[in-house]
């Protein structure tokens, strides 16, 4: 168990090193970089969005919930509902989401191409497959997944704002207040490490267990599955390590 | 000219080649037949690069393939040209953009110089007006038509098809048939072709390698292999009613 384990991560890295090689031809490469920056980010645009505002509305409930004292300042329940959607919720849920959305496209993409043996074709004209197909989707999620979040935290505090607007559980000009107190430049830095380095966890993870398909479309399925799991895993486990480390 | 000495490959403890030696020629059409398992596809595997051979070497002209740096390899792939047996066209591009894609990876010509050599492909394998159809919308003889203008789009000087007449009717099958060996005349270039059809084996074998269990029991030509006197090629030749017959009648 433990040395298959081990083998795994050993090809992992050697397939990492196929991918990160000089692209065979500049022109080709940003135009698929384009292509895969458009099919990531405009098709999981809309699932962003109505994650993000149903979070949103429902952090600030139950935040509300809890917090509902005299004693405490109006202006907490903008502020913890910000630090909740911004410092994790955002970054890590939506991420997990794409695990979803993206990294099973990704895998059932290059697994059917592997089966197809499209792939092998690549291959046989002579060019660096994982190169040409992995990397652009590498850096085209590396540049869509933080534009993705910072966009689910704009719809999480919306839904938030538009909940207090509808609900009257505060005024909005409180929860607002507590929205933009004690804003740390910092904060943006640790979000967007944890952002980018989910993000190149979600496309490298999926990528790999695509392209490693040996068989048909049975070993497409568990491909699949053992990527979502692989990849949502080392989200959870990286969050806390960036966590521990930043904060 | 591709020459294979010694080529042995092992999967496991399992031996998929066994000291395969035979060479396949300039200008004609060498066929690897064998049954399902017995090492072809390894075999062609091997000569294309997607598999490494563990011992014996592959001379393609003279040159050894297996004591080739990366770069060299990748150089010596773009001398080859590959029909799968699924055909492998690229299901998100057109045919014009399948056929146009290795030239676009591996030369410099202009768009307009490429545009002409693609119609010209297209052209040789009767797809002339198929040039912005999907391979969703093509038959599966379309298919590997199509894929064997790809294979030929930068003049390969090595042809290299897997099966090519799996899962076609006879009569498309022998419409691909009369095409391979009609490009590899016309184009001079070393085809080798894996198959287990009967029509193929007698109609365009010009040179012919039976493979029986990874390792090779017979070598010779269409007009030969009806007439041999080795068991195991006449098991695999006449393992059907129909070639039985013929054989009762010859």
């Amino acid at each position: 168990m433990i040395i298959k384990l081990l083998e795994i991560i050993g090809e992992y890295f050697l397939f990492l090193q196929k991918v990160f090689t000089k692209p065979y031809k500049g022109k080709v490469f940003f135009r698929r970089l384009i292509d895969e920056m458009d099919s990531m980010g405009v098709g999981s645009l809309l699932i962003v969005a109505i994650v993000s505002i149903s979070m949103g509305s429902v952090i600030t409930i139950q935040t509300a919930m809890q917090i509902e004292s005299s004693w405490v300042p109006a202006w907490t329940l903008g502020f913890t509902v910000r630090t909740s959607v911004v410092m994790e919720l955002c970054p890590t849920i939506i991420s997990c989401l794409l695990v979803g959305a993206l990294g099973s496209r990704i895998t059932s993409e290059i697994g059917s191409m592997r089966v197809t043996e499209q792939i092998d074709a690549l291959e046989v004209m002579g060019m660096n497959s994982a190169s040409y197909l992995v990397l652009p989707k590498i850096v085209a999620s590396l540049i869509v997944n933080p534009i993705l979040i910072i966009i689910g935290i704009f719809f999480a505090l919306t839904g938030g704002y538009l909940t207090i607007v509808i609900t009257g559980v505060t005024s909005p000009y409180d929860f607002v207040d507590g929205l933009t107190s004690f804003f740390r430049m910092y904060d943006i830095v640790y979000v967007l490490t944890k952002t980018i380095v989910f993000a190149f966890v979600i496309s490298s993870v999926s990528s790999f267990y695509g392209y490693r398909i040996e068989g048909g479309a049975l070993e497409l399925g568990k491909a699949n599955v053992n990527g979502v799991v692989v990849a949502n895993f080392l989200i959870l486990t990286l969050n806390l390590l960036i966590t521990q480390i930043m904060l | 000219m591709i020459t294979i000495n010694n080529v042995c490959k092992y999967f496991g403890d399992r031996k998929a080649l066994n000291d395969i030696n035979t060479s396949f020629e300039q200008g004609k059409v060498n066929l690897v037949i064998g049954r399902s398992g017995s090492g072809k596809t390894v075999l062609m595997k091997c000569l294309v690069g997607l598999l490494t051979p563990d011992e014996g070497e592959i001379l393609y002209d003279g040159r050894n393939f297996n004591l080739f740096s990366n770069e060299e390899r990748q150089n010596i792939r773009t001398e080859m040209g590959m029909v799968f047996q699924g055909a492998a066209l690229f299901d998100s591009m057109t045919v014009q953009d399948n056929v146009m894609f290795p030239l676009n990876m591996l030369t410099l010509q202009s768009w307009e110089e490429k545009l002409e050599r693609v119609n010209f492909c297209l052209k040789r394998v009767d797809l002339e007006n198929s040039n912005n159809l999907y391979p969703s919308e093509l038959s599966g003889g379309m298919k590997k038509r199509a894929a064997i203008a790809r294979a030929i789009a930068c003049n390969p000087h090595y042809l290299f098809c897997d099966e090519p007449n799996s899962g076609l009717d006879p009569k498309t099958a022998l419409l691909i048939d009369e095409l391979i060996i009609e490009i590899t005349h016309e184009f001079d270039m070393t085809t080798v072709v894996n198959t287990h059809d009967i029509n193929s084996i007698i109609t365009i074998g010009e040179t012919i390698s039976y493979i029986h269990e990874g390792t090779l029991e017979w070598r010779g030509n269409m007009d030969n292999v009806m007439s041999s006197d080795n068991e195991k090629l006449n098991d695999f030749i006449f393992a059907q009613p129909l070639t039985q017959r013929i054989r009762n009648l010859m």
